[in-house]
C-alpha cells in the first residue's frame, strides 16, 4: 500500500485497469478504422454502429438461440464481417470514382439506421450479458484485485492486435494489401482481384468492430447507444496516430485509454476531455498525427 | 483530387446577374407565412434554415466538409441564453454576444483545423465540437442537463416587447431575410469568386497569387458566424439553451438538409432545412424512426439524388432553356 498526492494505489492501479480496457477497445475500433481507411480512402462512420450490432449479435445468440459467449466470439464477427461486406458491395463500391466525402455521409446516415433500428426494438436502456463462467472471479495480484474477465479482455485484444498488425506488415496477403493501396491499377494488372480484395477488407475491418462488441458485451451493458458514444473518441484517438497508420493505432489506443484513466484518477473533471485536448496539441505539432505520413 | 467534388457548379449562375425573383418570392412567403402555418414552427425552420445556409458556404462554396458545426450553434445558444437570462440585456446585444462567441469560437477551431483537408477536416472539427459539448456538459454556466431554461425574450432595443410569438416572428424573418441576402451577396463577391476557385483547383488559386489557407479560415469564420446568428436567435424564439444544439446528431443534420436542399446552391440548404424540420415535427410521436428516415435519406441522397432538390430543379430548368 502507498499513496501518492494523497490517492491510494488500489484507486490508481482501478483507474488504471478501466484505462487499459477502455484503450483495448479504442485500439481494436481504431485498428479496424485504420485498415478500412488504408483500402478504401473513407473514415467509417457506421463503426461505432457494426461494434453495437456485434454486441447485440451476440447478446441474440445467447437469448434467443442459447448459444454461448465462446461461439459468439467466432459467429458475430462473421455475421456483421457479412453485412459489412454487403454494404461495400452494394453501396460503398459505387461510390469509389466520387469525393471520398460521400463516403463518410453513406456511412453516417448507415449509422442512423442501425441505430434507430436498434433503438426502436430494444430501447435505449442496456441489456445484460453474462461474461462466461470459465471467466468469472478474479485474481488476488496482492496489490490489487483483477478479475478474470477484464485480464482477458486485455490479453484476448492484444494478439488480435498484434495478429492483425503482423499480417498485414509480414505476409504475402499483407504486402497485396499495402500494394494495392499504393497502386491499385498496377496491382490489378498483375491479376490480382482489387475491387475484392476491397471488399474483404471492409468485411474484415468490421469484424474487428463486431469482435470488440461481443468482448465489451459483458462489461458495459449491451446498448444501441454504446456505438455513438465511443465513435467520436475512437476519431480523436485516429486523428492523434495519424490516419491510416496499424502499429500507430494501436499504440496510441492503449496509450489514450491509460491516459484517460489516470486523469480521472488526478482531475476528473477533465477525464472526457483529455483525449480531445490531446489531439490539438498533436494537431498543433504534428498536423498528420504520431504516426501518420505527410499526404 | 481528380475525383467530382462534392457540389455541382451548374446548379447557380457564377456571374452576379442572378434575378431578382426568387427573392421577391422569398419575401412573399415569408410575408404570407404565418398567416397559413404556426409561426413558432415557421420561426424554428427559419433558424435552421440560416444554419444550413451558414454551412453551405464552407461546403458548397468552399468545399469543405466540417462535422462539427453544433458547436458554433450550441455556443451561441447557450452564450445568448446567459446573456439574456442572467445579463438581463436586450435581445439585440444577447443576439449580438452570442454571435461574437460563435465568430471568436470559428476563428480558435479555424487556425487548428485549416490546415488539413477532405476527410481529415471532417475528422478533425468533429472531434473540437465534441470537446466543445463536453465543455457545455461540464460548465457550471450552461446548467449540464436541464440547460438555460425559461430565458426572457425582452423588448427590442428596449422599445418593442417581443414576447408575443407574431412579433418575434417578424423580428425573426427580417434577420433571416438580410442574412440571406448578404451570404448571396459574398457568394457573389470576388472573395466569394476565390472561394470557389479554391474549391475547384487549390494548388491553381494559389500559383495565381491567392493566399488559399486565408480564403479559407475567412470562409470558416463566416461560417461559424452565422451559424452562431442561428443559434442565437434560437435559444430567444424558443426561451432554451440545451444539450442538443452542440451534440454531433445535430452536425450531421445540417449536413442531411444541405445535402437534400442541394449543396452549393443558395436556396437548397433553407428548402432542406424546411424539409427536415417539418419530418421531424410529423414523425415526432414516431420516436426512433426519425432516426432510421434521416439515415435513408442520407443515404438515399448519397447513392442516387447527389444534387439536391434544388440541385435537381435548377438542372433541369437550365436543360430545358438550352434545348
Amino acid at each position: 500500500m502507498f499513496e501518492i498526492l494523497g490517492i491510494t494505489s488500489q484507486a490508481l492501479f482501478g483507474q488504471l485497469l478501466i484505462g487499459l480496457i477502455n484503450g483495448a477497445f479504442y485500439a481494436m475500433l481504431s485498428l479496424g478504422l485504420a485498415v478500412i481507411f488504408g483500402m478504401l480512402n473513407i473514415i467509417n462512420f457506421t463503426h461505432g454502429a457494426l461494434y453495437m450490432i456485434g454486441a447485440f449479435v451476440a447478446w441474440m445468440l445467447l437469448n434467443y438461440l442459447g448459444v454461448g459467449y465462446w461461439w459468439a466470439l467466432v459467429i458475430s464477427p462473421i455475421v456483421t464481417g457479412a453485412l459489412g461486406v454487403l454494404i461495400e458491395r452494394f453501396m460503398l463500391s459505387r461510390l469509389r470514382d466520387l469525393d471520398h466525402l460521400y463516403g463518410l455521409l453513406l456511412t453516417f446516415g448507415l449509422a442512423l439506421i442501425f441505430e434507430g433500428l436498434f433503438r426502436q426494438k430494444f430501447g435505449s436502456s442496456g441489456l445484460p450479458y453474462r461474461p462466461p463462467a470459465e471467466l468469472t472471479g478474479g485474481t488476488n495480484l496482492g496489490f490489487m484485485f483483477l478479475p478474470n474477465y477484464r485480464a482477458w479482455v486485455i490479453s484476448f485484444s492484444l494478439v488480435v492486435c498484434l495478429g492483425t498488425w503482423y499480417a498485414i506488415e509480414h505476409t504475402r496477403l499483407g504486402s497485396y494489401l499495402r500494394a494495392a493501396t499504393e497502386n491499385p491499377a498496377l496491382v490489378q494488372a498483375f491479376g490480382i482481384n482489387v475491387s475484392r480484395m476491397i471488399t474483404l477488407t471492409y468485411g474484415f475491418g468490421v469484424g474487428l468492430a463486431a469482435l470488440a462488441g461481443v468482448l465489451a458485451a459483458p462489461i458495459y451493458q449491451v446498448n444501441p447507444l454504446m456505438g455513438s458514444n465511443i465513435i467520436i473518441v475512437v476519431f480523436a484517438v485516429v486523428v492523434i496516430g495519424g490516419m491510416g497508420s496499424i502499429l500507430g493505432s494501436i499504440i496510441t489506443g492503449f496509450a489514450l485509454g491509460v491516459a484517460e484513466g489516470l486523469t480521472k484518477v488526478f482531475y476528473p473533471e477533465a477525464s472526457s476531455t483529455v483525449i480531445f485536448v490531446i489531439m490539438a496539441i498533436v494537431l498543433l505539432i504534428r498536423p498528420t498525427g504520431l504516426f501518420g505520413r505527410s499526404s | 483530387m481528380s475525383t467530382q467534388p462534392v457540389s455541382h457548379s451548374e446548379a447557380s449562375p457564377v456571374n452576379g446577374t442572378t434575378s431578382v425573383v426568387p427573392f421577391i418570392a422569398l419575401a412573399v412567403c415569408l410575408i404570407v407565412g404565418p398567416s397559413l402555418i404556426y409561426p413558432v414552427f415557421l420561426m424554428k425552420a427559419l433558424c435552421f434554415a440560416l444554419f444550413a445556409c451558414a454551412f453551405n458556404i464552407l461546403l458548397g462554396f468552399t468545399g469543405l466538409l466540417s462535422f462539427g458545426h453544433a458547436a458554433f450553434l450550441g455556443m451561441a445558444s447557450y452564450s445568448s441564453a446567459h446573456a439574456a437570462k442572467v445579463w438581463g440585456l436586450t435581445p439585440e446585444l444577447a443576439i449580438a454576444f452570442g454571435t461574437l462567441v460563435a465568430m471568436a469560437l470559428g476563428a480558435v477551431i479555424g487556425m487548428l483545423t485549416i490546415r488539413s483537408r477532405g476527410i481529415y477536416f471532417a475528422n478533425i472539427t468533429l472531434a473540437f465540437a465534441q470537446m466543445v459539448f463536453f465543455f457545455c456538459l461540464q460548465a457550471k454556466f450552461t446548467g449540464g442537463e436541464d440547460g438555460i431554461q425559461s430565458v426572457p425574450r425582452g423588448s427590442l432595443f428596449g422599445l418593442i416587447s417581443l414576447k408575443s410569438d407574431m412579433a418575434m416572428y417578424v423580428f425573426v424573418a427580417v434577420v433571416f431575410f438580410v442574412a440571406f441576402v448578404m451570404i448571396h451577396r459574398i457568394i457573389h463577391s470576388p472573395f466569394g469568386q476565390v472561394l470557389r476557385a479554391v474549391r475547384e483547383n487549390e494548388a491553381r488559386a494559389i500559383s495565381l497569387g491567392y493566399k488559399a489557407e486565408q480564403y479559407k479560415l475567412a470562409a470558416f469564420i463566416l461560417s461559424a458566424t452565422l451559424a452562431g446568428l442561428a443559434g442565437s436567435i434560437k435559444a430567444l424564439v424558443f426561451q432554451l439553451a440545451s444539450l442538443t444544439d452542440v451534440t454531433w446528431q445535430m452536425s450531421g443534420e445540417v449536413v442531411l438538409m444541405t445535402l437534400l436542399g442541394g449543396v452549393g446552391t443558395i436556396f437548397g440548404p433553407a428548402v432542406g432545412a424546411f424539409v427536415i424540420v417539418s419530418m421531424e415535427n410529423y414523425l415526432a410521436e414516431l420516436g426512433s424512426w426519425v432516426l432510421v428516415v434521416q439515415g435513408a435519406i442520407f443515404v438515399l441522397c448519397v447513392m442516387t439524388f447527389r444534387r439536391g432538390i434544388v440541385g435537381t430543379a435548377s438542372y433541369y430548368w437550365n436543360k430545358r432553356q438550352q434545348g
